[in-house]
């Protein structure tokens, strides 16, 4: 049974993961490419494929809070991504987005063994996953993992001004497991009492509040930081979809083989 | 591995094996979502960002 868990998860999480890396590759990475155009003037943070000298511009580079010169922000968005296509290093590039759907590959097949997990954790307490159920459970993971964050901390453009790392990524995973939690205890509790605690777990991330930094300083221009968590948001959202459907189809035909 | 007996054509899992599977998905998570190695986050950079993840 182990062995059909984990078949179910890595063919559903693959499956997913390729469909979310070209929904980015093809509506996210635009938009994050140009942005990177704002993040420090020449500097790109993938160092391994990027013809840039970075010993020279290293200096400037890194100082995210300089303003990006020689750009326009009241400029059309069109005469921007135009510009922004025709810069050195912009355009496809093999090894980054080889990576990028890699890893999408991983994120999502990890995914897809907490869903299916999710799944028999559901059945070992008595109910049935059914085929059809599949979309639920997807919009519920996404919620859990990518909306619920996003209320707190919005998808991120490279340069954006952001609060300590360590204290986001901590904010970011009690909010994931309050979240997934509490969705549960909707999905399966009972009476009022577990309805009730699902409810403060689902709120207590955001009563908290997620670290932020105190200025906003970032070069970023906020046409494109809400064009990307849009993007970013919509995107997750239909892998997520394809995933749920996916995980319940192949766990039970799996689970009845 | 397990006790539990199921309705027809439902499968019974151990909570052992739900732990074993959910354990591993967390930790490709955590690898390719979280971890701060700088190869790792160079490699997954455009994921974590375009993932919604914390990311630098």
């Amino acid at each position: 049974m182990l062995t059909k868990m984990l078949t179910s998860a890595l063919i559903a999480g693959a499956a997913a993961g390729l469909i979310a890396a070209l929904l980015q590759l093809f509506f996210v990475q635009p938009v994050l490419l140009h942005a990177e155009l704002y993040e420090g003037g020449e500097r790109t943070h993938f160092a391994a494929a990027s013809g840039h000298d970075h010993g020279a511009g290293a200096a400037e580079g890194h100082d995210h809070a300089a303003p990006a010169e020689g750009h326009d922000h009241a400029a059309p968005v069109e005469a921007l991504a135009a510009e922004g296509h025709a810069a050195p290093g912009i355009g496809f590039d093999a090894p980054r987005d080889g990576l990028s759907i890699l890893f999408s590959i991983v994120v999502y097949s990890g995914y897809g063994l907490l869903l299916v997990a999710a799944f028999a954790l559901s059945e070992a307490r008595g109910h049935t996953v059914s085929a059809r159920e599949g979309l639920l459970w997807g919009v519920a993971g996404f919620v859990a993992v990518q909306m619920a964050p996003a209320f707190g901390l919005a998808p991120e453009l490279p340069g954006m001004a952001a609060a300590d790392i360590n204290a986001r990524a901590l904010w970011w995973i009690m909010t994931v497991l309050l979240s997934a939690g509490g969705l549960w205890l909707v999905a399966f509790g009972r009476n009022w009492t577990v309805w009730a605690l699902a409810l403060v777990m689902l709120a207590l991330p955001h009563v908290v509040g997620a670290p932020h930094p105190a200025d906003f300083t970032g070069p970023t221009p906020p046409e494109l930081a809400a064009q990307f968590a849009g993007r970013a948001l919509g995107v997750g959202l239909a892998a997520w979809a394809v995933l749920g459907l996916f995980a319940t189809t192949l766990w039970t035909r799996a689970r009845a083989a | 591995m397990t006790t539990a007996t199921r309705a027809a054509g439902t499968a019974s899992v151990s909570y052992g094996n739900i732990a074993i599977v959910a354990l591993i998905g967390a930790i490709l998570i955590f690898t390719a979502g979280l971890a701060q190695s700088e190869a790792l986050h160079d490699a997954a950079h455009d994921v974590r960002h375009a993932t919604g993840f914390p990311c630098h």
